[in-house]
């Protein structure tokens, strides 16, 4: 009995300490593959100029979308503005942007200063709407296609290697 | 130059160490009954060297000695004197060189206050504390080195965070180190006690000061850390059950529950093993605390870049130290066959010790659950106050009137005569509430269940004080500390039923009024300072029914360098009362966002806990005394 107790108490530790070890190891960027093949139920983001909202219907219409959550006071998103640039070149994909707590202003200025590579511009003054849509931080970009589908999620500033991978899922 | 002489001494400290190991072991071998000389005198150069090196890393830092990694990462020229100093401890690399400092001292005062022990458990002791010291310098010199150079030399420091320029905090890591580190020397203690069969009871005086210190300190050190979530973050609240403070309230427990069992054994001979359990536990849940809030895994969410050799160390060492320590008690343990009468002191204690256990094993649960889930299954949970409260609060009830009852108890065995006597007090207890109820307003059953077992506990406390003072003989160390913490409870609990939190959109000018209150945005100021601008609002708060009226000047503060926006709350402390402002301002408009708290009694909480702290001292320095 006493051996058992005592086999017991060392599996728990072993375990606690395994537990440990994989949320070590483990990439401590949230996973977003789960996320991956889900589809967008609710979507609705007011417009830049706050004459309309986009919605669901709005995204049905494109083949590929990438709702892309930036702001100008964000540093990483100047870094992935060349990428966003670059895509915007692309006929199948249309960007939208969802402008994050910020300011009119310097948000205007900060795409007047590096280029507007957004196919539609909208906002989300206290980012309500982005936190709904599983935003942690930005800039984080969702890349979907005309049947709403999830195809990827890019957690962190677009690299030259999520640019290739989003030219080759629309290919 | 300053980094290697820091580097140098660190140096010098393993040799010591390993010297001090090494001479341990062959005085172990030989039969005189006296250490050798040469093993107080290394010791003693060890915390001198150690003392030195930490010296050499504060100033440093008071020179801005950008050379060093650690002072530009955290320091800053203009930084004021006294947070440069402070910020020798604010960062990860000099707080580790804090713990191998108190690892030391208290090595080397364990050896020099223990003279009646005998030799072998002392010497085991040394070498088990010089191992941790030895694991702790390794860490600082091959992973976390607070003297590694930089070259080319910058100009300007990085750091200077601005929330954590504050004297509250400056002072908490030291306060808690001392509680967390200091729980190593009964670890080292009860290892050696373990080894060389030292199950006397004269086993406790060697470790019972050593407790009743670290408990002390670890107590202030989540006293001023509360404080400092009062004032700093601006909601009102003092406790989060965020995990980083649940890992220094878990140690926290373990030493409460060991210092009270510490009495059964030192009175009666039994709870041996139980005792060397806590010893254990409890420093194995300050290593714990330290890996989860070092190593980055707790908060996951926007940590791009942290470093997971680190929690690999720490999570190294925590794996030896815990697989280590159940080796050798399951070697060693033997079933204790006690007899424990019902009505006796001893049942007492074990029934505190089984609350401390409840509590402990709830707030692990909460903190390591959302670990286990992440990790286990990809679901991102988080465990909040309401699991807390809704499975500690209930509990806290039987807890505090057992706290009254236990202490009156008899060893071995009890009869209960003075039963009356405690329903007079509960009577009592009952008849205060309802006055609270009756003058004031009615709140929930299970508030006033607290309250009532508050009440029961400080009036029973303060029976014993007219009885012991009759006497001339008491106890008053307990007395104080188990009054106060009736205090703090009740204390808390007023606070939480009377605290009044308005909510208004305000624009210059105007009033708002409320129940007996009247609030006034008086004036709004821009100011410049040297790293940051401010808008100063300036608040009337009037007590229209005694027509006394308070000026709060909450701010919003936009800082240079990172560009940030703080909210400085004002805070009226009176002695019944705080009042509690912040402001925020509300885009495109000319309206603030103010929110008034009128928190009761808040000063009070934090006397309640700073006199349970004073009864821990009382009992340190009369024990003392009576050595």
């Amino acid at each position: 009995m006493q051996n058992i107790i005592k086999i017991i108490i060392f599996l728990i530790f072993f375990f606690i300490i395994s537990v440990f070890y994989i949320s070590l190891t483990r990439e401590t960027n949230y996973d977003t593959s789960n996320l991956i093949n889900k589809k967008i139920t609710e979507f609705k983001v007011i417009n830049a100029d706050e004459t309309g909202f986009y919605t669901r219907d709005d995204l049905k219409k494109n083949d590929f979308t990438l709702i892309n959550f930036w702001a100008s006071w964000c540093a990483p998103c100047k870094v992935e503005h060349p990428i966003l640039m670059r895509l915007s070149k692309s006929k199948k994909l249309k960007i939208l942007g969802v402008n994050f707590k910020d300011k009119d202003k310097q948000a205007k200025k900060f795409l007047s200063d590096l280029g507007n590579p957004y196919d539609f511009l909208a906002k989300d003054i206290n980012g309500k709407q982005s936190v709904s849509l599983g935003i942690y931080g930005i800039p984080e970009s969702i890349l979907i296609n005309n049947e709403l589908l999830i195809m990827q999620k890019f957690v962190g500033p677009l690299s030259l290697d999520d640019y290739n991978k989003i030219e080759e899922l629309i290919k | 130059m300053l980094s290697n002489l820091g580097n140098i001494l660190l140096f010098a400290n393993v040799i010591l160490s390993f010297s001090i190991i090494y001479n341990a072991n062959k005085s172990l071998k030989t039969s005189s009954n006296v250490i050798n000389k040469n093993i107080f005198q290394l010791s003693l150069i060890q915390s001198t060297l150690i003392i030195i090196c930490f010296f050499t890393l504060i100033a440093a830092f008071i020179i801005s000695d950008f050379s060093l990694v650690t002072v530009y990462q955290n320091s800053h020229s203009l930084k004021p004197l006294f947070y440069k100093i402070a910020g020798t401890w604010g960062n990860h690399e000099g707080s580790l060189l804090l713990w191998a400092i108190i690892l030391t001292i208290f090595s080397f005062l364990f050896l020099i206050y223990n003279k009646d022990h005998p030799k072998k458990f002392r010497l085991l002791t040394l070498i088990v504390q010089n191992t941790l010291i030895l694991g702790f310098l390794f860490f600082i010199l091959f992973n976390s080195n607070p003297f590694s150079s930089l070259s080319p030399v910058p100009s300007e420091g990085l750091g200077l965070n601005p929330i954590l320029q504050d004297p509250a905090l400056a002072i908490h890591p030291p306060l808690l180190y001392v509680g967390f580190v200091g729980s190593s020397i009964y670890f080292s203690a009860a290892i050696a006690s373990l080894i060389s069969n030292y199950t006397e009871k004269s086993f406790s005086y060697s470790i019972k000061n050593w407790i009743l210190i670290s408990w002390c300190f670890q107590t202030l050190g989540i006293l001023v850390g509360s404080i400092w979530a009062y004032y700093e973050l601006g909601w009102g609240g003092f406790w989060f059950w965020d995990p980083v403070e649940n890992a220094s309230l878990l140690p926290w427990f373990a030493m409460t529950a060991l210092f009270h069992s510490l009495i059964v054994f030192e009175k009666r001979n039994i709870f041996y093993f139980w005792v060397i359990i806590l010893c254990l536990i409890t420093f194995i849940l300050s290593v714990t605390g330290t890996f989860l809030v070092r190593s980055g895994i707790l908060n996951s969410v926007h940590t791009f870049a942290s470093d997971p050799s680190r929690g690999l160390y720490i999570l190294l060492f925590l794996s030896l130290m815990i697989f280590g320590s159940i080796f050798l008690l399951f070697k060693k343990y033997k079933n204790e066959d006690y007899k424990l009468n019902q009505n006796s002191k001893e049942t007492f204690i074990l029934i505190n010790n089984w609350f401390m256990m409840f509590y402990l094993i709830t707030v692990l649960l909460g903190t390591i659950y959302p670990i286990f889930t992440d990790a286990l299954t990809d679901n991102k949970i988080s465990v909040g106050p309401p699991f807390y409260n809704t499975i500690i609060l209930p509990v806290v009830i039987i807890f505090l009137l057992f706290m009254a009852i236990g202490p009156k108890v008899k060893w071995i065995k009890n009869k209960f005569k003075d039963i009356k006597i405690y329903f007079y007090i509960l009577l009592a207890s009952c008849g205060l509430n309802f006055l609270i109820i009756f003058f004031f307003k009615s709140y929930s059953v299970l508030s006033n269940l607290i309250l009532i077992s508050a009440i029961f506990l400080i009036l029973s406390s303060l029976i014993d004080l007219t009885n012991a003072i009759k006497k001339n003989k008491f106890d008053l160390a307990r007395i104080i500390s188990h009054a106060s913490f009736g205090f703090l409870v009740l204390f808390i609990g007023l606070n939480n039923i009377f605290t009044i939190e308005k909510d208004y959109n305000i624009k210059l000018g105007e009033t708002k009024k409320f129940e007996n209150y009247s609030i006034k945005l008086q004036n709004l100021e821009l100011k410049n300072f040297k790293n940051y601008q401010a808008v100063i609002g300036e608040l009337e708060i009037k007590n229209v029914n005694l027509n006394r009226t308070n000026i709060l000047k909450p701010e919003i503060r936009i800082y240079d360098n990172p560009r940030t926006l703080t909210y400085e709350a004002s805070i009226k402390t009176s002695i019944s009362k705080d009042y509690y402002l912040t402001m925020s301002n509300i885009d495109r408009s000319d309206y603030y966002n103010i929110k008034f708290q009128k928190k009761p009694l808040m000063m009070w909480i934090w006397v309640s806990v700073i006199m349970i702290v004073f009864g821990g001292f009382l009992r340190i320095f009369i024990n003392a005394k009576h050595n």
